[in-house]
């Protein structure tokens, strides 16, 4: 398939699954299990808002998702306790697994969830958002029930308040259109057929999430890419366009340190595809500058892109699932 | 749960239970009222906010499920005695432009955002208690009918229950007036109103050698002055309520517009007109003066009336809001519940729940007195099926 034809089969709007109960008729005819993942860290302003919404609309009133689980970091502020006052299933990350140790990222809240729930599908949303709306949930999972050859499904957003031609600049956030594009633009051209390649808001079938490895950072989203199009290639891909999201806006500073993790992430993926040579050893400090009165000082973050290994190699995993 | 009862001391004994029986449908109601609530919806522009109300009852299977030529939602839970029919309202307009932030924060015990309280609540509401009533399974006698209504504020004037009032052609036993806020409110009469807007204008040419003379500012200053020499008796009630002036443009610019928005209300339906009257006096005589275009648009206006304490509605209120433990707030009203009353129906308008910084943008519901809100709501709806709130023949 070339990326044109991909782009044109591939690409769909969450409005043509506007019908639930026909989708979880569908669903329910192929006995599929679905687990909707929100992996949190001091999210309470807006977490309670997106339990509410999914468990009301995809639980109580079209029964699509069967079970909703946050998965913490650690979070100080009261986002466990809302969570679970609106009955999401509450874990911390560092108890799920925990012979394994406790890493810090989203990445690795991500990979746990594999462990923890129990879904054929994982649909992943991120707790920061704050127009939710149902559509986040079943806008992504409706490809993977319809269409068995897709595996991986990503949300794009693309709505724009106000636009008076025709033709309109559309793409993804800042490190998306000056590092993760260009990137793929050079090594994985096809990769560059996903609109938002960063965004948080995925699903994904068990199979695929239990035999790729998890960076526990920023670079979880662009391996997870990489892996599954090497391993299924691109018609195991499709991105859903699910209208406008609303959610904080970062800090040049921070997406830096984004940047950072998502280079380092994809160089190490580079490297062991054999698409690049070997890489000498690369640092983990990112340094940015801060100016106090005249003088100018580095500050220096370290982000060491840890990977976490495929599930399916943990003998607890296979345990559990009863994988021989 | 029982739901057919003799007397209204019945449905008393049963109310202690009913907020937690209530409890289990916390997540839809939110899911609504977030919904319903992020949709903008000024005064003549509810269209889209109705449709989904629409839209989550023919999801619950309610049926004549339609919108009126003023843009009103109305769907029909049936009963079992088509002849009956008790009428629930909640108006769907806000004070708030699109261009506001609707998004709400929903807290573990409180929820935020603007007009969360006027009247989301309401509305959600109204779209849950179908499926309230289907969890609780309770299946009244009379047909419930309800109505989200537009253009209930500021110049709206109430004009989309009116449409409805006046054309539709059911008999109602009863009318319940849904608002968000506050717990305890128990409104059974109307005041005497109108709102007025007083729009100064003068001509642009100004010489600075008359400043403090001539200014749009200065004209309205005496129009307020004049106002406030009008006398205003304790007895019957009455009120001027100063609401809003906007005038001029920066420090240094001579002001040639202002405006002046405020009520007038009195229990005494001609205190309000003599007042009108005066106003208009006021006008003319301050516009020779200033020799400025002074208008004054009546922008919308209620009877005074209502129905007597003693009424059975109104003692049921009381004896299921005792037996909730809220103490009964009774204060008159010129919101819908004075549309109904003007028209001989027995309607009273009644909180959901307690509610704080009101028509701000931070405005903020509290969750868990929702679910006693909820359990009046209930029970009045038995009490008027079961005819206990009827006045005897």
């Amino acid at each position: 398939m070339n990326l044109n034809d991909w782009i044109k089969n591939n690409t769909i709007h969450h409005s043509q699954f506007w019908d639930i109960k026909k989708l979880v008729e569908e669903k329910e005819k192929q006995g599929l299990k679905i687990s909707l993942c929100l992996p949190t860290l001091n999210e309470e302003k807006t977490i309670g808002k997106e339990i509410v919404m999914f468990k009301s609309e995809l639980m109580d009133r079209y029964p699509l998702i069967d079970e909703i689980a946050v998965i913490d970091s650690g979070s100080s502020d009261s986002t466990r306790e809302i969570a679970s006052t609106f009955g999401a299933d509450v874990y911390l990350s560092a108890d799920i697994l925990p012979q394994y140790g406790e890493k810090k990222g989203k990445g690795e809240n991500l990979w746990k969830a594999v462990y923890e729930l129990t879904g054929d599908i994982i649909v992943y949303v991120d707790a920061d958002i704050k127009n939710i709306h149902p559509r986040f949930a079943y806008g992504l999972v409706a490809p993977l029930i319809y269409r068995p050859e897709v595996h991986y499904v990503k949300a794009f957003y693309d709505r724009p308040l106000a636009f008076s031609q025709g033709v309109r600049p559309s793409g993804g956030g800042r490190v998306t259109e000056i590092l993760t594009r260009p990137l793929f633009s050079l090594f994985f051209p096809d990769l560059t057929g996903l609109i938002q390649p960063l965004s948080g808001e995925y699903a994904v079938r068990r199979e695929v999430l239990e035999a790729i490895p998890f960076p526990i950072g920023y670079g979880v989203e662009t391996s997870h890419l990489i892996d599954v199009y090497k391993k299924w290639g691109m018609e195991a891909i499709a991105q859903v366009d699910l209208d406008q999201r609303v959610h904080r806006n970062q800090e040049t500073r921070d997406l830096g340190k984004m940047a950072f993790g998502i280079l380092r992430a994809f160089l190490f993926r580079a490297e062991k595809l054999g698409v690049i040579g070997k890489l000498p050893e690369l640092n983990t400090l990112l340094r940015q500058f801060q100016a106090k009165d005249e003088t100018f000082e580095q500050v220096c973050y370290e982000i060491v892109e840890e990977e976490r290994p495929p599930m399916i190699e943990l003998p607890e995993y296979r345990k559990k699932f009863g994988i021989k | 749960m029982k739901t057919k009862f003799s007397s209204i001391e019945e449905i008393l004994d049963q109310l202690p239970e009913l907020p937690d029986q209530l409890a289990g449908i916390q997540e839809t109601l939110i899911a609504n009222l977030i919904m319903l609530s992020e949709i903008p919806a000024p005064t003549f522009e509810e269209a889209a906010r109705i449709k989904l109300q629409l839209q989550r009852m023919v999801e619950c299977g309610l049926h004549n499920v339609s919108t009126d030529e003023a843009g009103n939602g109305v769907g029909i839970i049936r009963g079992k005695n088509p002849k009956r029919n008790i009428l629930l309202v909640a108006h769907a307009d806000s004070v708030y432009s699109e261009k506001a932030d609707h998004t709400l924060s929903v807290r573990a015990d409180e929820i935020i955002g603007p007009g969360v309280s006027d009247n989301s609540l309401g509305m959600a509401v109204l779209a849950t208690l179908p499926s309230m009533l289907e969890t609780l399974g309770i299946e009244f006698d009379a047909n419930l009918i309800l109505l989200g209504s537009t253009k209930g504020l500021g110049r709206g004037n109430l004009d989309g229950l009116r449409f409805f009032m006046e054309n539709n052609r059911l008999p109602f036993d009863a009318g319940i007036c849904i608002e968000g806020a506050q717990l305890g409110r128990l409104s059974y009469t109307a005041q005497g109103m109108f709102r007025g807007l007083i729009s100064c204008k003068l001509p642009e040419e100004l010489a600075w050698q008359r400043v403090g003379e001539n200014s749009a500012i200065i004209a309205l200053n005496d129009v307020i002055n004049r106002i406030l020499e009008i006398p205003v008796p304790r007895r019957p009630k009455t009120s001027i309520v100063l609401g809003a002036i906007r005038g001029g443009k920066s420090y240094n610019i001579m002001a040639t517009q202002s405006s002046l928005r405020f009520e007038v209300r009195s229990d005494s339906a001609e205190i309000v007109e003599e007042i009108q009257k005066r106003i208009n006096d006021i006008i003319a005589d301050i516009a020779s003066v200033y020799n400025a275009d002074i208008h004054f648009e009546i922008v919308s206006s209620r009877e005074p009336g209502g129905i007597d304490i003693g009424h059975p509605l109104v003692k049921s209120c009381r004896s299921v809001m005792e037996k909730l433990g809220l103490e009964p707030n009774i204060s008159p009203s010129m919101s819908e519940v004075s549309e109904l009353i003007g028209r001989g129906l027995p309607a009273v308008t009644l909180g959901i729940t307690e509610a704080s910084n009101l028509h701000d943008l931070d405005e903020t519901i509290r969750i868990k007195p929702i679910y006693t809100g909820l359990a009046q709501l209930i029970a009045m709806l038995f009490a008027i099926d079961g005819g206990f709130c009827n006045e005897p023949e």
